[in-house]
């Protein structure tokens, strides 16, 4: 009898606590309506880009234009491969020696920390606070004077000062995760540090280093000014690719939609697939 | 060591900085003294970096080159594709700081007068001149003038353009309105008022309005010129307040707003040529080089468009303007640059592209114009755009002389950031946000504050 | 034992003492060297070269007359009109993006944290416009969206209008609003970002107190206002101290969608130093502005450095109690 009750009492719980997680109902709604708000560009420029460039530009839109793949075949022959993988360089490199940066900073700040790591922090991410277009000249003189216009470790270079501290925030905030005690636990029983580091560090802060990865990742993927700069016909990263389809002479509406949604898709497709890893990564300093 | 650091960098960055500086300073001898020695396959196996704004003409070119140029001279071409405003930046800060990058680059009329004066260029006439083939004389003098210093060449002329009327032939025989030949201003807004009337779904008139000196300024320029007005006297007097550019102003703001195209402050070229080849304006004064697209085989309107002079008040409305190709001074390929300039802009590559794509970079020699096939395929338009190019002379387009030369713009390099605020301004106006007036006035004080510099 | 050691030998422990903890310090310092010494190197180099060429007068345009050691440039800057109209709609542009995008963000994180059938694809759906490269969403909502003849925005109206017989008005959205044109081409790309933070706060909350709370019959509201907001504070301070840094550095958009204009009603600081050193080709001078952009920025971040320090006190609890037992 007291059992059923008990019974009927969890049940009561979890109902409320469902109920409490909401289920459905008029805000799942409003949650669709904002998502397809949020899309509705982005799906414009899709179907733009599968139009013929005489119904990309009409007023009322031609939702039920003719299709063709001309505009997507179009960007992919232009030679497109060499500036993705540019891009790729670019980014992938500088996501690496970042990281390969950052952590040991990190290390220094969360888990062995030094004696005043709140400056140093506060100092790293005051150095955002620079006009990046500021930099623009001296930095394209500096490169030139070594030489390295137009070379992808230049843009290498460049976007790890850019995600450097950004890098470092999120890094110290998944290593301060790390509960001392264990460490402490690990040190007690004679493990080397590279042990410690292999098996503590690296487990626990696996998903941060993949969210912190994707979000420099995004950045260099995504930067346009620097790139425009500093590269000519040798580093030409994806950005540079892109603008190439705007004409001053002539329709180009539809092309570009193509090839903006080209260039996008390899950081979209990786966002999405590590969405959850993002959410995590993103709590940055604010997790204790 | 803390303290060290900001030193060492200090110093570095001096350094860098005073090489930086004396590289700007820097003016390379002329490499134009070397045309001796242009024999082909000297060139061969090297590669050269060609910048280029991606213009329909520029990518007929790129899909042409590597089977009729590369094939025969063995020269490898790399082109980079970007907008005009970008493609400006970079030539600037790379012939500037002496970087070399590229070792072509087609830059407009504008660049060529302001870079010449910088001795950026390679003076081309040496190796145009002892070109036979490439028949310097065919160049219609309209472009070798824009883009020329004491009679040299220092950019080779790719297409040309000026501007003109293009109206909707069909529509005004329907409604019984005749174009004028030669047509001036106030018929031109009598016309659009009759239209309004006629048909109020048709937009009478599209003029660009989109701020940039290449943009909104380039047709407000060509009428400030018709209207008596100017930028500047010839000893830097700001002449934006003047009667005639006043005129020109108040005339233009007036058109757009009452009979101009809808968000006419953010029409530029290409929305104009969008709105006019779906058939939604009745009326456009702008460059030539829109024919192409108007009569192409995808165009709503292509046939029904009729062709008339640049409107005129005092003086006609000139404009002259070419992409060309320059090589900087800084190239360490001119040979191979030359053959590849005198290719793209020899009569042998407009054939060819005549018949490989049917689009030719026309509007630079007098010879295109007799090409069979492509008067053919022009004919609604070609002989009033050659009338249109030889009617504007680039030195002689103001009532008044000016500083610099050019029709719908002024070839000064202070032209490039005042004509670019100015836009601003007279968008400001068409959009209401001031008078004309008060639009002259504040360039007016723009104008000045360059005049000062002065 | 330690009654019979001599003053001597406990000096020499301390010393050993003394010297181990520096070795300890300096090892614990090793690790910061390589990162430090880059982020020195990158970012410094470039800003001292920026404030030598400041006092050069150095334009592109005149070759020949090149030389250090003017004063011009920064009084040309600071008498100029344009740079403080370039102040006030960057601070417009930060603030308005920031505030709406952090605002919007965080209602989308409270609908994301509940369950819903689809949740999974419309969270997808939500953080896509952060992953689309910014020039593309700058392109796209110059040409595509609020063109005034052919952008979707003006279509869409149009096709309303003629689905009723009326005349739909038409718009023209970039000049009549431009800043509200830019700013909601950012908090499009933005509110995913915000969004993102804030959603990792809730998935941090434990739910016990929440649960709590509405056994102790608080509404939803109360909930939200006593419980939930106080414990996203650091993640929503964070969002703006993230979202400050990013959006001072707007420039794609600025560019692509209104150009600074009309007028310079969207003319932002980077976009105006933009415009001196590419359109009026005076390295000096834009160089100028750098300088005094980043003194500006300091004394302003010396506010947000307030909100910084409360964010770097929180991520160090254990640190500060050692430092308290010191």
């Amino acid at each position: 009898m007291s059992a059923t009750t008990a019974d009927k009492a969890i049940r009561t719980t979890r109902r409320a606590a469902r109920r409490h997680r909401g289920e459905g109902g008029p805000l799942g709604v409003v949650a669709w309506l904002a998502a397809l708000v949020f899309i509705t560009p982005i799906a414009w420029m899709i179907l733009t880009g599968f139009h013929h460039e005489v119904d990309a530009a009409t007023n009322p839109p031609s939702l039920f234009a003719q299709l063709t793949l001309e505009n997507y075949q179009r960007v992919i022959k232009s030679n497109i491969l060499p500036y993705l993988l540019n891009s790729l360089m670019a980014a992938g490199f500088s996501t690496i020696l970042v990281i390969v940066l950052a952590l040991p900073m990190a290390y220094a700040t969360a888990v062995k920390p030094i004696a005043n790591p709140r400056g140093l922090l506060q100092w790293v991410l005051s150095t955002k606070f620079l006009p990046l277009i500021a930099a623009l000249v001296p930095v394209y003189i500096t490169f030139k004077q070594l030489g390295l216009l137009d070379n992808i470790f230049a843009l290498v270079i460049f976007y790890t000062g850019l995600n450097l501290p950004i890098a470092v925030w999120m890094c110290h905030s998944f290593l301060s995760d790390i509960p001392a005690d264990i460490m402490a636990a690990a040190e007690v029983d004679g493990a080397s540090l590279f042990t410690i580091l292999r098996s503590i560090v690296l487990p626990i802060s696996l998903p941060g280093i993949a969210a912190t990865s994707l979000i420099c990742f995004i950045f260099a993927w995504n930067e346009f000014l620097f790139a425009l700069n500093l590269t000519a016909t040798k580093a030409s990263t994806a950005p540079i690719f892109l603008v190439g389809f705007i004409t001053s002479e002539g329709l180009f509406m539809a092309q570009l939609s193509a090839a903006a949604i080209i260039v996008s898709l390899p950081v979209v497709i990786a966002g999405w697939v590590a969405q959850d890893k993002l959410v995590q990564g993103l709590s940055l300093g604010a997790v204790k | 060591m803390k303290r060290i650091i900001p030193v060492t960098a200090l110093a570095l960055a001096a350094a860098v900085a005073l090489s930086a500086c004396s590289g700007a300073n820097t003016n390379t001898p002329s490499t134009g003294t070397t045309a001796t020695s242009t024999s082909s396959g000297a060139a061969a196996g090297t590669e050269i970096n060609v910048l280029m704004v991606g213009n329909p003409q520029m990518n007929d070119l790129t899909t042409l080159t590597e089977a009729n140029f590369t094939a025969k001279t063995g020269i490898k071409v790399n082109y980079t594709v970007l907008p005009e405003n970008e493609l400006r930046d970079k030539v600037a800060q790379d012939v500037a700081t002496q970087a070399g990058q590229y070792d072509v680059a087609t830059i407009g009329a504008y660049e060529a007068s302001v870079w010449t004066a910088n001795d950026w260029l390679t003076d081309l006439q040496p190796y145009a001149t002892k070109d036979t083939t490439f028949d310097v004389g065919d160049i219609l003098p309209a472009m070798s003038g824009i883009l020329s210093k004491d009679g040299d060449m220092y950019a080779i002329p790719f297409y040309g353009e000026s501007a003109f009327t293009m109206y909707r032939k069909d529509l005004f025989d329907q409604w019984g309105i005749t174009m004028p030949t030669n047509p001036t201003w106030q018929q031109i807004a009598d016309i659009a008022a009759q239209i309004k009337t006629k048909d109020s779904t048709i937009t009478p008139i599209c003029l660009r309005g989109l701020p940039g000196w290449g943009e909104n300024m380039a047709v407000l320029g060509s009428m400030i010129s018709a209207f008596g007005g100017g930028f500047f006297t010839s000893d830097y007097k700001p002449l934006l307040t003047s009667d005639g550019t006043k005129a020109a102003v108040q005339f233009y703001v007036d058109l757009v707003t009452k009979y101009g195209e809808a968000g006419a402050s953010q029409s530029g070229f290409t929305e104009c040529l969008n709105t006019f080849s779906q058939g939604k304006a009745a009326m456009w004064f702008d460059a030539t080089s829109a024919a192409t697209t108007l009569e192409s085989s995808n165009s709503t309107v292509a046939g029904k468009v009729g062709y008339a002079d640049a409107p005129k008040d005092k003086l006609r409305s000139g404009w002259v303007w070419a992409w060309a190709w320059a090589v900087p001074k800084t190239t360490k390929h001119m040979d191979a640059a030359w053959q590849f300039v005198s290719w793209a802009s020899s009569k042998e590559y407009e054939q060819l592209a005549l018949d490989k794509v049917g689009r030719v970079p026309d509007g630079k020699r007098a010879s295109t114009f007799d090409l069979p096939k492509y008067k053919t395929a022009t004919a609604a338009y070609s002989d009033i755009m050659l009338a249109a190019i030889e009617a504007s002379d680039p030195n002689n387009c103001q009532a008044q002389a000016s500083p610099g030369p050019g029709c719908q713009y002024l070839g000064i390099p202070e032209f490039a950031d005042l004509g670019a605020k100015i836009g601003q301004e007279m968008s400001a106006a068409i959009t209401g946000q001031e008078t004309a007036d008060q639009a002259c006035e504040k360039s007016q004080a723009l104008a000045q504050a360059v005049a000062s510099a002065q | 034992m330690s009654t019979s050691t001599p003053t001597a030998a406990f000096a020499a422990a301390r010393a050993d003492a003394e010297r181990r903890e520096r070795r300890l310090r300096m090892r614990r310092r090793l690790p910061l060297l390589p990162g430090l010494v880059f982020l020195i190197v990158v970012t410094q180099i470039p800003f001292v070269v920026t404030i030598f060429i400041s006092f050069m007068k150095w334009n592109l345009m005149k070759p020949k007359d090149v030389r250090f050691g003017t004063l011009k440039n920064y009084t040309t800057v600071l008498a100029d009109p344009r740079m403080r109209a370039a102040i006030l709609n960057t601070v417009v542009m930060v603030v308005g993006s920031v505030g709406i995008a952090l605002i919007i963000g965080t209602g989308l994180a409270l609908l994301l944290n509940r369950k819903f059938p689809g949740r999974g694809i419309v969270r997808t759906l939500l953080i896509t416009p952060f992953l689309i490269m910014p020039v593309a969403a700058s392109l796209m909502w110059r040409h595509l969206i609020y063109n005034p003849v052919y952008g979707l925005l003006n279509g869409t109206l149009n096709a309303i209008g003629k689905l009723f017989g009326l005349t739909a008005p038409q718009p023209e959205w970039v000049s009549s609003a431009p800043m509200v044109a830019v700013i909601i081409a950012l908090v499009w790309t933005w509110t995913p970002f915000m969004m993102l933070i804030t959603l990792a706060g809730l998935q941090s909350q434990t739910l016990d107190i929440v649960e709590a709370a509405k056994v102790d019959g608080a509404g939803t509201f109360q909930t939200f206002r006593y419980i939930t907001l106080p414990h996203l504070r650091r993640y929503l301070e964070l969002a703006i101290v993230l979202g400050i840094i990013y959006l001072l550095n707007t420039y794609d958009q600025v560019f692509t969608i209104t150009a600074g204009g009309p007028g310079t009603a969207t003319t932002n600081l980077p976009y105006e130093i933009y415009l001196t050193a590419f359109r009026k080709y005076d390295y000096g001078e834009a160089a100028a502005a750098g300088v005094l952009v980043v003194i500006l920025s300091t004394i302003v971040a010396t506010f947000g450095l307030r909100l910084l320090t409360s964010l770097a006190d929180t991520t160090q609890p254990a640190k500060t109690k050692k430092e308290g037992k010191k």
